[in-house]
């Protein structure tokens, strides 16, 4: 008779309180930078330590830096606002950076052909808002028609519309470039700066900053206490549920890819009236796909999602100034980042879970 | 007296669920050759040790030894190797496979699969221990219970000699509990060894040698069947005795609450659910639906509350306070809110149509109340109420109102949604398997509940699988068979013999009122 026997067994834990769960977090991370030291070492024989210090400055190390990682953890963080309600709902919405695309080839194309016809540039700024928005709107709501209507695969769906949103925009940068045949649209109103976003205190990213913080606090408001809020909740967890409860569940999807949408499409706007002041196929640069990653890490908090979205940005420019100092590929910093976030999602399971050592009872 | 053999020895085995301990140093013994009852109230634990049997859980501490040998059974594969055959509540089966595909699915022989042979193998089991199974027919042409005799046929063609049986007539009519039971009684005339998990004291006492007892995790004892009863059972598993009659004063002013005439529902295929159903439920008094599972039960009561479409024929509500009428066919739940009809449904499917698992009690009650408060805010203050009363009221057990549902017990999970329906002071109250899966104090409660709501005016319909409390708990009793009415009687006066009949056969012989 066989007699194996496993050492230890797996047992759900009774609730954790906060600090602890917390501590388990905070362990992860710390062991997290212990393997990524150890394969620093190893692999490029470097010192860790001045490694993640090259990281901080690289983040962190002038003022100018700074306001570059406040901008793309704006940026990021918007994203990922963005796509939350639609996940909260447990519609697989991975079509944010088709969303954003839209909303920024819809800004450009204002920006473009409206540029010396209007003079003010609130009114600018105001059609910029608007035609972004709906048309990050429309990139929502037609997966989610579909998936209301005629049940078809809305992860399938997205992903589609992303391929038609970035070959929008390649087909536009044509029609648009300048010089002709650079293939690229340059800045645009560099003169006259119509559409370019105000610079807050002589910081031009400030705006930026200070939009998603303020859209954090509002979609966590929104997602938390409204009963839109409260009807995404339900329909994420049971459709039928929903049903039974009188909600109606495909006016809540296409309402909430919608919004969804819409805000993607703002985010879009920001990039481009804000940041780029131009147009390119590589305006998200993957950033919709990331956004997926920071609103899961984050179990679709918002607040939380400051933190998750930070991580990954810290870690993207940390990544940079590595490379250029050390003469390492960025890859490098990518197996840094997978370390960190194998650690961090992996200690979820032991919140939720305790390893048990079997108690050997007598030898047989 | 030849020496007892043990065909299973269980000895100090523990498990927990986090804090919960499911069992608590349990020793267990089955003999060999003989049927084991193992009895106790939902959340005794009785699965879970079984469980360990099969190789679904492992114990935390403790020793299994078959045959008297101590083993380690770390996986069902194990369990089979050791002989040990469980066939689940839920069955475990590939719709579009037949039974013979089935039955040696996952067997790793060497050389070709011989479909042939092993249906001839299946044959003669069947021949032996008196099944009645075909093996070239499809799964989903099958009976449920047809699929159960699959999985019973399956362990055994593996070789099990100890089979575990989880509730396994909870699926079954009376008359098909019957035939289980002899087959049952052939294998063990073969030497083969059974435990049978069942709450039904009745059939404990037909079927089985022995009865072990489990109360809250732990081992109560055992007693030969032979010097037992039903109320010295009882008392053993719940440990104090407990009435086993249902209070049931008659109705008092009954008038027509729901008249429902003509109903016909097709589902997403096409195929008739319902065929001209007719009855009127009064207020005051407690309708009982009787029927084999799937006779249209869940259809009719989701066509009631609008959610299931209406193909033809009306539901007619008489509203008491107004001496309206409404016809509901037609409408969706939130239009039937809105009409002012306060009508309660408690489903059959808990967590995945009556709540949000993954919200606390406060959540849940929300879901009835969230859409009156005015603005786009949720109000939290009235569901709070709510729930705190539901809590107080209704002795639920958890640490707190937003503790998420799903981490409840199932008994813990029915209250939240019982008394959050109850707590809409409706006109209409709706129950679908309302104790499905609970203990039995737990059952007295909703029963005591529902008799409450009745005495209160209000017009309750109980769509029931248990005889026996429909028999009690009810006035009245329309029974389906294959979606039509096969008959309404009188529940004080018609009998077990007479609504099994009315089950299997429409219109068997009617007794109308």
């Amino acid at each position: 008779m066989k007699n194996k026997k496993s050492l230890f067994h797996i047992v759900k834990r009774e609730a954790l309180p906060w600090y602890q769960a917390w501590m388990i977090r905070g362990a992860a991370i710390l062991l997290a930078l212990v393997v990524c030291s150890l394969v620093t070492i190893i692999v490029t024989g470097l010192n860790p330590l001045s490694l993640y210090k090259t990281m901080f400055y690289g983040t962190f190390g002038t003022n100018r830096k700074t306001w570059v990682l406040f901008q793309k953890l704006a940026i990021l963080l918007g994203i990922s606002l963005a796509v939350t309600p639609a996940f909260k709902m447990r519609f697989w919405n991975i079509g944010a950076e088709g969303q954003v695309m839209a909303g920024g080839l819809a800004c450009a194309a204002v920006m473009i052909t409206l540029g010396s016809k209007i003079t003010s540039n609130g009114l600018m700024i105001l059609i910029m808002l608007v035609v972004s928005v709906a048309a990050g709107a429309l990139w929502g709501f037609l997966p989610a028609f579909f998936k209301a209507h005629w049940n078809t695969n809305e992860t399938l769906f997205t992903l589609m519309m992303n391929y038609i949103a970035i070959q929008l925009a390649a087909y536009f940068i044509i029609i648009w470039e300048v010089p002709k045949g650079s293939g690229k649209i340059g800045i645009i109103n560099q003169k006259t700066r119509m559409g370019w976003l105000p610079y807050l205190s002589g910081k031009q990213y400030a705006i930026i900053v200070l939009i998603v913080i303020i859209m954090t606090i509002l979609l966590h408001i929104y997602l938390k206490y409204s009963k839109h809020g409260y009807e995404i909740a339900v329909v994420g967890e049971s459709e039928r549920t929903a049903r039974y409860a009188g909600i109606k569940v495909e006016w809540v999807i296409i309402r909430t890819m919608i919004l969804s949408g819409a805000l993607c499409g703002f985010m879009g706007m920001l990039l481009v009236g804000g940041t780029d002041h131009s147009l390119s196929t590589e305006l998200v640069g993957g950033r919709g796909f990331t956004a997926v990653m920071v609103s899961w890490l984050a179990k679709f908090n918002p607040i939380v999602m400051v933190l998750t979205s930070f991580l990954l940005v810290f870690m993207q420019l940390g990544a940079k100034e590595v490379a250029t100092n050390f003469y390492l590929n960025e890859s490098f910093s990518e197996i840094l980042t997978g370390i960190i976030l194998f650690f961090i999602i992996g200690c979820e399971f032991f919140i939720t879970y305790k390893l048990q050592l079997t108690k050997s009872s007598k030898e047989a | 007296m030849e020496a007892v053999r043990n065909a299973i020895k269980m000895e100090g085995i523990t498990k927990r669920f986090g804090s919960v301990v499911a069992n608590n140093a349990i020793d267990l013994e089955l003999h060999e050759g003989e049927i084991l009852s193992l009895l106790g109230e939902n959340g005794s634990g009785k699965t879970t040790l079984m469980n360990m049997l099969s190789g679904i859980y492992y114990p935390d501490e403790g020793q299994i030894y078959i045959h008297d040998k101590p083993v380690v059974i770390a996986s069902p594969k194990d369990a089979f190797d050791n002989g040990i055959g469980m066939i689940h509540q839920h069955f475990k089966l590939v719709d579009v496979f037949t039974a013979t595909e089935n039955i040696i699915l996952g067997l790793q022989d060497a050389g070709k699969m011989n479909l042939k042979e092993a249906g001839k193998k299946i044959k003669q089991i069947s021949e032996k221990y008196g099944f009645d199974i075909d093996p070239d027919q499809k799964v989903y042409n099958m009976s449920v219970s047809q699929k159960q005799t699959v999985e019973i046929v399956k362990v055994l063609y593996r070789g099990a000699d100890i089979l575990i049986l989880d509730e396994p007539t909870a699926v079954l009519t009376p008359q098909e509990t019957d035939r289980l039971f002899a087959v049952m009684r052939n294998m063990q005339k073969d030497g083969k060894s059974l435990i049978i998990i069942t709450h039904k004291l009745h059939e404990v006492l037909e079927v089985s040698d022995r009865v072990a007892i489990l109360r809250k995790g732990e081992y109560i004892g055992d007693v030969l069947t032979k010097n037992a009863d039903q109320q010295s059972l009882t008392d053993m598993m719940v440990g104090r005795a407990v009435s086993l009659n249902i209070d049931r004063p008659l109705p008092v002013d009954p008038k027509p609450r729901l008249e429902v005439k003509g109903l016909t529902v097709y589902d997403e295929l096409g195929v008739k659910r319902l065929k001209d159903i007719s009855f009127t439920a009064y207020s005051g008094e407690i309708l009982g639906i009787a029927g084999i599972a799937g006779s249209g039960q869940r259809e009719l009561l989701e066509a009631i509350s609008g959610l299931y479409p209406i193909a033809e024929g009306t539901v007619t509500y008489h509203n008491p306070k107004s001496g309206k009428t409404e016809n509901l066919a037609g409408k969706d739940p939130l239009e039937i809110q809105k009409a002012g009809i306060s009508m309660a449904f408690v489903p059959e499917d808990r967590l995945g149509m009556g709540l949000v698992g993954s919200m606390g009690m406060t959540g849940n009650m929300m879901l009835r109340s969230w859409r009156k408060s005015k603005g786009i805010f949720v109000d939290k203050k009235e569901p709070e109420r709510v729930a705190n009363a539901v809590w107080k009221e209704l002795e639920v057990v958890t640490p707190s109102v937003d503790f998420p549902v799903r981490r409840m017990s199932g008994g813990n999970v029915q209250k939240v949604l019982v008394g959050r329906e109850i707590a809409q002071d409706p006109a209409v109250l709706m129950t679908a398997y309302a104790v499905r899966g609970l203990d039995i104090n737990t059952s007295y409660t909703i029963y005591n509940l529902l008799t409450a709501e009745k005495m209160k005016g209000v017009a309750v319909i109980y769509v029931g699988e248990d005889l026996d409390v429909l028999l009690e708990l009810c006035d009245r009793l329309l029974v389906l068979c294959g979606g039509q009415v096969s008959g309404v009687v009188d529940a004080r006066t018609t009998d077990k013999r007479e609504v099994g009949v009315l089950m299997t056969r429409v219109g068997g012989k009617t007794n109308e009122k």
